[in-house]
């Protein structure tokens, strides 16, 4: 049966409430399983080598006195990792990011890796392997590599690597009928996921060409593909499962160490744990880009913007992806705009390889266009949410990166913003108010569920999503409102590999849309099949059954004296009705509804010191539909406390000699928990046309606003606009004191 | 690696001097077990002091407080004569890292390690803490300002540990205040930090003062030019305004990850005015 | 290298290991003992995920040589409940939604315990003081402090 997936008004019975998560228990009292919780009989501890330089020719490496000391069961370096990758430049990169080859392109590239019978062995060895360097010119900063005299990040490829353009109408018009324009040069700083699970897998090659793997991910069956790929293993003989995962946001999309793991154990023989430490995190995973940002924004006097342009610089480590693209095309997706420009430089430099944080790419480019949105309503003496509302994308609208929108929330957020309780509150001395908008895209992609019916009637739902922030439990509501019955009644897992068909990774806060989907479908789909075997049972036809709350139910006079049967009195006859009854779904789960948020945010500046302070914040956000609202507000909360951090203290600090200084939480300052106030939500639910249920993706979008919301109430606490993130208290106190000097 | 945990102050001076440079106290260990996580980093003997009896004791004597090398700084804080008597330096120890670190962490081993950040020295040095010092040739005592002599370098010779810290009585109408500043509001290494103490004459001015500036120098400075700005005065906004300026000019901080030059030398003085306010208001209420 | 008997206790039960001098109480409860809910998140005492409780103060484990544990008292994330019933900080970070990956919900946990074995009616102030060295990267500390503070209340009257 397919699935129709348009949005069909429905009185929710289980979608909407907020029972305990499946997994809690497990999570609060030590037992749940996450990377490093994991081991295999015999298994070895593996180290990696890392480079400490942040460009260099690797001349030679000599691994035989490493090798050579007891206990020492596999050295790797690139000639373990051949190149099986036929052209395809993103899985060479990958390859390369793993193990560097001839040349280490950022401080920490992997340079060789060990496994030993114990951590102490495989410490020992690491400083018995002999790397001799030819150390080449580097460069860190996204402006200084953007120069056409910076020395090359890789090889002979332009640092300045690929450049795209979104828009539409004629700019130059349109800012020739402005009557005020804002243009302004923005810098934001690299910042990391700051997940505080390091990356952890254990590894298992078997003689006999089969391999399993226990790993930390948003995406085992696509971690499953690259390590097939890269190792020239079948897919299908390469078993990946999931542990719990402690925490991604974008960082465990990506494979890092765990080829190099896969590596070790076909080498040696025996299962490889290998566990990243704090440091590796940092210096050796995938942080976010640095960006440089000029934007250029007029309006006229009433408030109309008139044309808008951006050109975004995104740092990518040292391989060209798409990061300023998205910028690119994030940048004005709030706003009904006539004419529209922006252009994505990807910047190579020498960093580690750029992934995925959130909303990836979204935050910088919205810092940039909403402070200079604000100032543009400043300088036209229109209130920031008036001039929002005025300006704000509908339904209709061709939106500034090509597609046209159909019903969203934008308009909602501003107008839920205007009336909130919040833009009422009197302000203290040195306290200022700000408020940004953001927008997500959000993403659908291939997606498979199996849902089973057990012999009592519960119900087990398998899905292929991680479960990074309580899916599993909001899955749960999805299969018990569809089948009717109570969410007690279902037990939803994260299948491995072998199990269920191929899943695209928790990314673009596709989990609970997309599986949701699918969950629908298969629990439809189950359904037919217990209409089919009420049928058998009662021996009627199955277009006189339909299926009520949970139960089959035979329509019509003819059939009053029949009970209703039970999902479980089903399930009991199972055996002689045809067998076990389940329902399947593997879909691509399109139409995802985009997401907007709109934050305001209160601020105290402390003058002397350039201190910023969270007194009050709150996120307003379109869910579409929440399923679960504690983990929808979870995910607002923890989208916020994150924009905050990088708002104001979080960036990746490089010296003269490309050297990260700070890989350690105690210098990359995530924020504390006596650094935030409560987080108030507002869940507004503009359903999603194209979900069953109206469901839009609510994971990602909540880090976009902050960054812009607190330098706009930084400038309407002390005066001083900020154009460079981190607002750290120095950068503060150097701003207050060149506007005091005038 | 050895890890031994003696049960006299004679044995911990026997086995560092006879245990070679790689050898370490550890009481708290909330420094040395973090370098003890780099690869770099190696130690061939380990001295646990905790087991020693009354090192882990803050005792209360006729002219102040002797505080037991293996005192977490926790125990300061519950200490409530003491963070009567002392409430700058107990504050000061009780900015140190978080509440695991202070279960843990002692002001012996934040001066031993020698950072030029630690918290709780500045606020040592206004007080006029003594360390003293056990060794292979017996005890002597020593300003706490002189042990540490840069970044990660100690005055103490082979074989010597810290066994307390003494604190003396301030005598009356005394107080004293530290105050840091960092980008958060907890977990973060000072950025800045000051300590002062100040005694006031019968008439409500200030008769002495001490202050003492951090993470601005290679080591804690003690600012006697700063304190004889608020000597003899109120407190009132021009002192306050010379104290500032005087603790800006004798710092001389490096700019690194965690602040400039100029940020370093302008906060400085705006700490020193409030911890100096601070201190009068205690030290009026004294 | 030569290892240290130790003889220890943890969550009440008399325990007695072998580890290196160097090895930290983390890396022995995890990997000699079987007590893996205490998690490695940094290894430097900045996280907190390591949390135990070691004579009634809460500590990080990472910090601690496992040959400083003789004779000690240790309290983990497996001794928190009572066999099947839940301490009541279990329950109220469930119900309050207060995690969402979980990987620092234990230390959390021991941290607040400690916190509320001590002082009994926090203020939000010092919860959040208390718990500054605990990092969560996902809740924004909202929902955690809110479970926090209503396990007090039910510690309360059940202690009344």
């Amino acid at each position: 049966m397919s699935l129709d997936t348009t949005y069909q008004g429905r009185n929710f019975r289980s979608v909407g409430t907020r029972p305990l998560r499946p997994d809690g228990v497990d999570k609060v009292t030590g037992r749940a399983r996450y990377g490093a919780d994991f081991n295999m009989p015999g298994q070895l501890v593996a180290r990696i080598l890392r480079s400490p330089h942040a460009h260099a020719r690797i001349v030679r490496i000599d691994t035989s006195r490493a090798e050579a000391l007891k206990g020492v069961k596999a050295v790797v370096t690139a000639a373990d990792l051949p190149d099986l990758t036929e052209g395809d430049q993103g899985l060479f990169n990958t390859l390369e990011n793993c193990m560097a080859r001839t040349e280490v392109l950022y401080d920490g590239h992997a340079v060789a890796a060990v496994a030993a019978i114990d951590a102490r062995v495989a410490k020992q060895a690491l400083k018995l392997i002999e790397v001799e360097y030819e150390v080449l010119p580097h460069v860190t900063d996204v402006d200084m590599a953007a120069r056409p005299d910076a020395p090359k990040a890789n090889g002979t490829a332009p640092n300045i690597a690929k450049q795209t353009e979104f828009g539409h109408g004629d700019v130059d018009a349109g800012f020739a009928r402005a009557d005020v324009i804002v243009e302004r040069s923005f810098l934001t700083e690299q910042t990391h996921q700051g997940y505080i699970e390091p990356h952890a897998c254990v590894a298992s090659c078997n003689s006999d060409g089969t391999a399993e793997m226990w790993v930390c991910t948003q995406g085992h069956f696509v971690y499953r593909q690259t390590c097939a790929s890269l190792l020239g293993l079948d897919v299908s003989k390469l078993r990946v499962t999931s542990s719990e995962i402690g925490g991604g946001f974008g960082g465990k999309t990506h494979v890092w160490a765990e080829p190099v793991a896969l590596a070790l154990s076909r080498k040696a023989g025996r299962p490889v744990k290998l566990v990243m430490s704090r440091e590796e995190v940092f210096r050796a995973s995938g942080p976010t880009s640095a960006t440089s940002i000029d934007v250029k924004i007029g309006a006229t006097k009433d408030g109309r913007i008139t044309a808008a342009t951006a050109h975004l610089r995104y740092s990518n480590g040292p391989y060209a992806d798409g990061w300023a693209e998205m910028g690119a095309m994030t940048s004005f997706a709030c706003y009904d705009l006539e004419n529209v420009k922006t252009v994505g430089s990807e910047i190579l430099v020498n960093r580690p390889k750029v992934a995925a944080y959130r909303a990836p790419s979204a935050p910088m480019a919205a810092f940039a266009v909403e402070s200079a949105v604000d100032e543009l309503a400043q300088k036209l003496g229109i209130d920031p949410v008036e001039f929002r509302i005025q300006n704000a994308a509908s339904e209709g609208t061709r939106s500034s990166y090509g597609p046209v929108y159909g019903p969203i929330g934008i308009g909602p957020t501003l107008e839920a913003a205007k009336a909130h309780d919040h833009m009422k509150a009197p302000l203290g001395p040195n306290q200022g108010r700000g408020m940004a908008c953001g927008f997500w895209f959000n993403f659908g992609g291939q997606t498979c569920t199996d849902l089973n019916i057990n012999a009592d009637g519960t119900v087990t739902l398998a899905v292929g999503t991680v479960d990074v922030g309580g899916s599993r439990a909001s899955l749960s509501l999805i299969a018990a409102e569809e089948l009717g019955i109570d969410y007690k009644d279902v037990k939803a897992v994260v299948a491995d590999t072998a199990t269920l068909g191929y899943n695209d990774m928790t990314d673009g806060s596709r989990g609970t849309f997309s599986s949701s989907m699918a969950t629908i479908s298969a629990a439809r789909n189950a359904i037919e099949v217990m209409r089919q075997r009420a049928a058998l049972i009662w021996d009627i036809p199955v277009e006189d059954i339909d299926w009520e709350d949970g139960h089959a139910v035979a329509r019509g006079e003819n059939y009053g004296n029949l009970p209703p049967l039970s999902v479980a009195d089903i399930a009991a006859e199972a055996g002689t009705t045809g067998g076990p009854i389940a329902g399947h779904s593997e879909i691509v789960a399109d139409g995802a509804g985009v997401s907007f948020a709109t934050h305001i945010c209160d601020v105290e500046v402390d003058p002397e010191t350039g201190s910023t302070r969270i007194k009050r914040y709150t996120v307003i956000q379109d869910a579409g539909k929440a399923v679960h609202p504690s983990y929808v507000e979870g995910q607002y909360q923890g989208g916020a406390a994150q924009g905050i951090g990088w708002a104001l203290n979080e960036e990746y600090v490089y010296g003269e000699d490309g050297r990260l200084q700070n890989p350690g939480f105690l210098d990359y300052r995530i924020p504390v928990c006596s650094d935030l106030p409560m987080i108030d939500t507002q869940i507004l639910e503009i359903p999603n046309p194209n979900h069953p249920y109206g469901v839009r993706g609510v994971g990602e979008t909540s880090i976009v606003p902050p960054l812009a919301a607190i330098a706009n109430a930084i400038s309407n606490a002390v005066g001083v606009r900020m154009t460079h993130i981190p607002m750290s208290p120095p950068r503060i106190l150097a701003a207050l004191d060149r506007e005091k000097a005038g | 690696m050895r890890y031994e945990r003696p049960a006299t102050i004679e044995d911990v001076t026997a086995l560092l001097a006879s245990g070679g440079e790689k050898s370490f106290v550890l009481a708290g260990g909330t420094d040395l077990l973090v370098r003890m996580k780099n690869d770099a980093f190696e130690a061939d003997l380990i001295v646990d002091i905790k087991a020693i009896e009354g090192m882990s004791d803050v005792t209360r004597t006729a002219d102040g407080f002797e505080i037991g090398a293996a005192v977490p700084c926790a125990a300061l804080g519950e200490n409530a004569e003491l963070s009567r008597v002392w409430p700058g330096v107990v504050e000061a120890a009780n900015l140190i890292g978080s509440t695991q670190i202070q279960g843990r962490c002692t002001i012996s081993g934040n001066l031993c390690n020698a950072s030029p950040a630690a918290d709780s020295v500045p606020a040592m040095v206004a007080a006029g803490a003594l360390a003293r010092i056990a060794g292979p040739d017996g005890r002597r005592t020593v300003p706490v300002q002189d042990i540490p002599q840069g970044p990660g370098k100690t005055s103490l010779r082979k074989g010597e540990f810290i066994e307390a810290i003494v604190l003396p009585d301030p005598g009356p109408r005394s107080g004293d205040a530290y105050l840091r500043f960092i980008p958060r509001t907890e977990m973060d290494i000072a950025v800045v930090g000051v300590g002062v103490q100040l005694t006031l004459a019968e008439d409500g001015s200030i008769a002495s003062a001490r202050v003492a500036l951090g993470a601005v120098g290679p080591k804690v400075i003690e600012a006697t030019e700063a304190a004889e700005t608020i000597i003899g005065t109120r407190l009132d906004q021009p002192a306050l305004d010379a104290l500032a300026a005087v603790c800006s000019e004798v710092s001389t901080p490096i700019a690194d990850k965690r602040g400039t030059v100029d940020f370093r030398k302008q906060v400085v003085g705006v700490l020193a005015a409030r911890a100096a306010k601070i201190a009068y208001q205690r030290a009026g209420e004294d | 290298m030569a290892s240290l008997p130790v003889s220890t206790t943890i969550n009440s039960d008399d325990v007695e290991y072998l580890c290196h001098a160097d090895e930290s109480l983390l890396d022995v409860l995890r990997d000699r003992l079987g007590l893996m809910g205490a998690k490695e998140g940094c290894g430097t005492g900045d996280c907190g995920a390591c949390s135990v409780i070691m004579d009634g103060r809460v500590v990080c484990s990472c910090l601690v040589l496992g040959a400083e544990a003789e004779g000690r008292n240790i309290e983990t994330i497996e001794g928190m409940a009572d066999g099947n019933t839940l301490h009541p900080l279990q329950q109220k970070f469930i119900e309050h939604a207060a995690l969402q990956c979980g990987i620092c919900t234990p230390g959390f946990l021991m941290a607040a315990k400690a916190l509320l074995d001590t002082n009994p009616d926090p203020s939000e102030e010092e919860i959040r003081f208390w718990l500054a060295g605990n990092l969560c990267r996902c809740t924004g500390y909202d929902k955690i402090v809110r479970a926090v503070a209503d396990a007090a209340i039910v510690m309360r009257e059940e202690r009344a």
